[in-house]
């Protein structure tokens, strides 16, 4: 009875360290896979594939700049090469924590700097399987989590998103590696407890000492589609001005940041 | 006491299961390789992209149209052209070249030898500039250009630069609503606000509707005019003296975007005449300000001008338009995901009206003093952003007439592209602004491959 108690008392205990423990993790992992360095620039090629295996590709050059406080606002800019008839156009966006992103396209052909209303985040990035939030992040205040288990390699923790309305999943499963905290798979899944679609990180290198995923891909298990997305020329703390997220620079590209 | 026990196995237990399921760890964190050649396929096309000094993108496209009614005016073709566009891009140390030259037959077309200052012929030069940046705060752009600005949806209140309303209303693709400029842009960045200046040294007019392709509402004659009743227009095309200067000192306050405008030129479309019946390009002044912003959960846009017809600054002159006040008012929102809707009303006040009609010749057409215009706007996309519906109607309550252009867009692959829709003018009047146009109500389709 004693051996009883005290492990009722230890489980007592150590449930509040675990909650604090999943915050910590899910805040690192946060911080790891979307804010490396103050800030980044990356060649991003896009090979989708449909289920009858005809492929899509998509090539461009992304430009970060963490803005906020700690990990919170930050300024994407896009320069997109590839497909054929969107190269030149150009893609602005300020994300806002808690409130929704700012986003202007640019189409060369018309000169037209066009303001984009906010769209559910949760819909396809240029085509892709990745979502727009699976590009500039997902909100860590957005879920609950729950650490699910600590294996060798990987912290599993289960988030459920306090909102319903905002998700198309019941829960996300995710698998972080425990020294990089980078997230290594994520599984997400319906309210029948199907999953139903797959996030794989296929490849880091470490970078200027950050541990990075060069290569990822998504697979939409109900399609069959999936999106392979390849990372190359990745360097942070370039030093970039903050004007480049600007008008300005969406009309006349920064060619000297984007080579 | 077996509850212990119990525990024990379970956690000897899960961690073997966990371990059979745990996912493998990616090459670098230890795992192996990854199998697709992605990555070097990426990097090879690096150099393809950006090292090379010449990069040519373009496409070649056919295009066909019809009207789907009989037209007194004009044949059924309403467009029937081939078309191929280059565009060179090079640059060296701060400087940026490109040229974009449309080759194209159109067999609607009678005339062939191009004309490069009304996009005619078979040669169409879309851009032809150069960018440099001589200060970190200023840019230039000289040469051919397209140019662009304002915060309205198909409706231009502060924008003065030339537009194709013949392209756009036979059904070519979109970008070519804009025609180019032959003009000098100096942009110039602060803290405190941004300034452009546009200076064109000869005017560039809209490529306006003339009865050659597409038939209106003649004023003068009471009636429809068609291919054998052009307008004849008095020529504005002396440099320097016949130039235009366009103004926008600009900022955002947050992330609400606000601008000032100021342009001084000529009415874009002929928009007088002589006593003798020639079109003419009255001087025209153009004061305005627009904002645009996040409302609610989509963008909304306000934008004023106001257009000083220097002429007949009394508005007595019955040969030249009035002065007017134009405002515009807009919203775009995501209704469902991939559904995006957006509305707009848009208004133009003639001022002096009681001056225009004291003097208005006798039989002519009394227009409104103001004209209300509402659209509505539809995008939906589908099969992964592949096939994208699109739906745009104004509709003028006051004229009771309006203009809808439904438009099918598929991308079959990353290079080929089939498109098709219509555009349909209706109204209760022939003498309208849109209800003029109903005899050209086509519908077009076009197939496009891009390199």
């Amino acid at each position: 009875m004693k051996q009883v108690l005290a492990l009722a008392a230890a489980l007592l205990i150590a449930a509040p360290a675990f909650a604090q423990d999943v915050t910590e993790i899910v805040n690192k992992a946060n911080a790891a896979a979307y804010y490396q360095g103050e800030d980044g620039r990356a060649r991003v090629d896009m090979l989708i594939t449909d289920d009858q295996g005809r492929e899509r590709k998509r090539g461009f050059t992304i430009l970060r700049k963490d803005t906020g406080e700690g990990d919170s606002d930050q300024k994407f800019y896009v320069y997109f090469n590839q497909p054929a008839d969107v190269s030149g156009t150009t893609f602005l966006v300020w994300k806002h924590v808690g409130a929704d992103d700012d986003r202007w396209l640019y189409l060369p052909a018309l000169d037209l700097v066009k303001r984009i209303a906010a769209s559910d985040e949760r819909t396809s990035f240029v085509g892709s399987n990745f979502f727009y939030e699976d590009v500039s992040g997902r909100g860590t205040e957005e879920d609950v989590h729950e650490l699910l288990e600590t294996t060798d390699n990987y912290y599993v923790v289960k988030s459920t998103p306090k909102n319903t309305d905002t998700a198309e999943f019941a829960y996300y499963k995710n698998y972080i590696h425990k020294t990089t905290f980078l997230p290594v798979k994520t599984e997400y899944y319906d309210a029948s407890g199907n999953k139903y679609r797959e996030y794989t990180a296929l490849k880091v290198d470490t970078v200027q000492g950050h541990p990075t995923v060069t290569q990822s891909s998504m697979e939409d298990l109900r399609s069959g589609g999936k999106t392979v997305l390849s990372y190359s020329d990745v360097e942070y703390d370039t030093g970039l001005p903050e004007d480049i997220f600007s008008e300005r620079f969406l009309r006349t590209p920064p060619r000297e940041h984007l080579r | 006491m077996k509850l212990p026990s119990l525990l024990f196995g379970a956690a000897l237990a899960f961690p073997a299961l966990a371990a059979a399921q745990e996912p493998a760890l990616p090459a670098g964190l230890g795992g192996p390789p990854p199998v697709t050649s992605a990555q070097t396929e990426a990097q090879s096309r690096q150099e393809e992209d950006y090292g090379d000094p010449l990069r040519v993108t373009g496409f070649v496209e056919g295009r066909t149209g019809t009207r789907y009614q009989d037209s007194p005016y004009h044949k059924d073709v309403s467009l029937l052209e081939t078309r191929a566009q280059f565009q060179f891009d090079k640059s060296f140390e701060t400087i940026h070249a490109r040229l974009t030259a449309d080759l194209l037959y159109d067999a609607v077309d009678d005339d062939h030898a191009p004309d490069l200052e009304h996009g005619e012929g078979w040669l169409d030069l879309r851009e032809a500039s150069i960018v440099a940046r001589p200060a970190d705060f200023m840019d230039v752009k000289v040469g051919r250009q397209i140019l662009t600005w304002g915060t309205g949806d198909l409706i231009f209140v502060n924008d003065m630069f030339p537009k194709d309303w013949v392209s756009f209303f036979t059904g070519r693709d979109v970008e070519y609503l804009k025609a180019p400029s032959d003009a000098l842009k100096v942009s110039m960045f602060s803290e405190l606000a941004n300034l452009d200046v546009i200076y064109t040294p000869q005017f560039d007019p809209d490529r306006y509707i003339s009865g050659e392709r597409i038939s209106f509402y003649s004023g003068n004659s009471g009636r429809i005019a068609g291919e054998n009743h052009e307008i004849v227009t008095h020529p504005r095309n002396e440099w320097i003296d016949d130039s235009e200067t366009a103004f926008r000192l600009y900022r955002t306050f947050g992330s609400v975007e606000t601008a000032l405008y100021a342009y001084s030129g000529y009415w874009k479309s002929p928009a007088g005449q002589t006593a003798s019946g020639i079109a003419t390009f009255p001087a025209l002044d153009v004061y305005g300000a627009s904002m645009r912003g996040t409302v609610y959960k989509g963008i909304g846009n306000l934008e004023l001008g106001y257009y000083d017809s220097r002429e007949d600054d009394s508005g007595t002159d019955p040969l030249i338009r009035n002065s007017e006040l134009r405002f515009l008012a807009g919203y775009e929102q995501e209704l469902v995901p991939n559904l995006t809707g957006g509305v707009q009303y848009y208004l133009e006040r003639m001022m002096d009206y009681d001056a225009y009609r004291a003097n208005l010749a006798p039989g002519a057409v009394q227009k409104d003093k103001n004209r209300h215009m509402v659209t509505v706007r539809l995008t939906r996309l589908a099969m992964n952003q592949n096939l994208e519906l699109s739906l745009f109607n104004f509709w003028s309550p006051s004229d009771r007439d309006g203009y809808l252009r439904p438009n099918v867009t598929y991308k079959m692959t990353d290079r080929w592209t089939v498109s098709g829709g219509a555009n349909i003018f209706y109204g209760k009047r022939r003498d309208t602004f849109w209800g003029q146009f109903e005899d050209n109500s086509n519908v077009y389709g076009a197939l496009r491959y891009s390199f």
